[in-house]
Parts: structure tokens; sequence; C-alpha cells
């Protein structure tokens, strides 16, 4: 699963303010709100999701990433956005180290599979130093965009 | 731990065949539990799966495996504790993750639903995983 199919590039938010796990999840569904990807009245609902998921055990996964998510009834596909934070978040990383770079998943309760292969996705990509350095600094959300199309365009040619 | 390279100069290398039985797959909590499993081990684990080799205590790497539900995968230890390190491996994915995932399919009969041939030879080989985990345990 690319990039494409699940990031909404409407949603992508290359700086963001917030300064609290709670906050960057609450600004990140936000901006899927705003790009009516989720709707106004499950966003409450989806934060609070997602930060049950959270107690189970950071999704932080290290190098800087974390891939905050959950399964919910309202969305009938995945969507995703990403955000960045220049300065770094703590979000109790496996690694200790604050998050940069975030990507937030909202899937169908129904389809673990693309869940599974949008995580693989990312995790892939993240792999790559070079990656996510140049999307970390990120000037704008086209600029996101157009890395992360890249990316997409390099894991079709491989 | 740290001394038991020196102790044991020969390295042994020791594989399992593991299935992913819980209905999420391997998503990143289990990848998460299973990367913290194997650093507890000096031995080299790695996951082979379909296409790929990807370093066992590596929580992006096992996320790229994208494992579904039913999915085989072969684990490989290499080192000193190889085979306690897989007995604790195996043992995870047995336990389905220690996850609370509700799952109305129990192991053995999501096994037979598999429409793989190698079925029967992998049911072998989990279960020989088990019963080492069971000894490790009782130990």
């Amino acid at each position: 699963m690319k990039f494409s199919d699940f990031v909404s590039v409407e949603a992508i938010r290359p700086s963001i303010v917030a300064d609290s796990k709670e906050g960057v999840i609450r600004e990140m569904t936000q901006s899927l709100v705003d790009a009516e990807k989720i709707a106004t009245s499950e966003m409450d609902s989806i934060v609070k999701a997602i930060m049950k998921r959270e107690d189970l055990g950071s999704t932080g996964i290290g190098r800087g990433v974390a891939v905050p998510h959950t399964k919910h009834p309202s969305v009938s596909r995945l969507v995703g956005t990403v955000a960045i934070s220049e300065r770094g978040v703590d979000f109790e990383s496996l690694d200790g180290e604050p998050v940069q770079l975030f990507f937030l998943l909202v899937s169908p309760p129904d389809r673990p599979g693309d869940h599974l292969r949008a995580l693989e996705n990312i995790s892939r990509q993240l792999r790559d130093d070079a990656f996510c350095k140049t999307l970390k600094e990120a000037g704008g959300p086209q600029e996101v965009w157009r890395l992360l199309e890249d990316a997409d365009a390099q894991s079709i040619a491989s | 731990m740290t001394t038991g390279r020196t102790k044991n100069p020969i390295d042994e290398t020791h594989s399992c065949e593991v299935i992913v039985t819980n209905e999420q797959g391997l998503h990143a909590r289990p990848a998460d539990l299973v990367a913290r499993e194997a650093q507890r081990w000096e031995s080299r684990i790695e996951f082979i799966g379909k296409s790929q080799r990807v370093d066992g205590k590596s929580i992006l790497d096992l996320l790229t495996l994208a494992a579904e539900e039913g999915t085989h995968l072969v684990v490989e230890a290499t080192g000193p504790d190889a085979r306690e390190a897989l007995d604790a491996i195996g043992n995870l994915f047995n336990k389905k993750f220690a996850s609370n995932e509700s799952s109305t399919i129990t192991n053995t009969e999501k096994t037979q639903q598999e429409r793989h041939v190698s079925g029967s030879s992998a049911r072998i080989n989990t279960a020989t995983c088990e019963s080492v985990a069971e000894r490790n345990t009782n130990s």
C-alpha cells in the first residue's frame, strides 16, 4: 500500500505546534476533520480511541517516528495523515527519543490487512535515513506530499 | 548475558517456524513485543518471510513483514543462546503475543483452514516450538 493510497494531502501538517502526545493526536485528528476525511462528530471518539491504544504501549517506534492509530467504525476506508514537529515531542517512545515524524492512521475495524500494509510501507520507507531527514526538513505540505510520492514511485520501481 | 559469547565460542544456529494466529496480524504492538523479546538475547535473530529476511530485534523490520493472520514465518537464531531465544519467541507467537484480541478460532482449527500444502509440516514445527517453550516455562 502506497502513501498516496491513505495519506490525505489536505491533512498534512508540516509544522505542528502541539508539544504533548494528546496535543499532537488532537491536532492531527483535527486535520483529518478539516480535510473532510472524518466527521466532526466523531473527532472526540477517535482521539479517545487513539489515546487508549497509546496506553497499551507507545506507538513511538523509534528513530523519531510515531504511528498513532486506531480502528474506528466511522471510516469506511483507511485514512491517514502526516505531521512534523520541528522541536520533537515526548511520545514515550520505545527508544526514549522525542518524535518529529508522525503518521496517524484510522482504519475500518474489518480491514486489518490494510492497516498492516500501511504500517509496512511506513516502516520500509522510514528505514531509509535520508528519507527521514528530508521529510523532517520539508517546508510545506506540498513538499511533504512530493517526498511521499517520490517514495511511492521508488517502491514501485524496486 | 554479555559474557555469553566468550563462553560459547561456537555459535549455533537454530530455527523454527511460527504462525501468526491473531486476527490483527503482526501489527505495531505485537511487533514491539517480539522485538523486545528478541533484544533480550545475545543471539542474532532473524525472521524470514516470503521474500525477505529481517532483523527480529527491530520493530521497523518486523513491521515490513506485513504478516497477516495465517502467515508462516521462519525464525532463525544464531548465537550462544539461540535455542532459548527461539523458545521465548515461539512462546510469544503461541500465546498470540498475550494479546486480548478476541478470536473465535483456535490455533489448530485455523491452521487446518490454511490452504497451503505446507500447513501440516508447519503445524509440527510450531508444536516443536510450543513444547520447547513449555519446558522453558517450567524450568
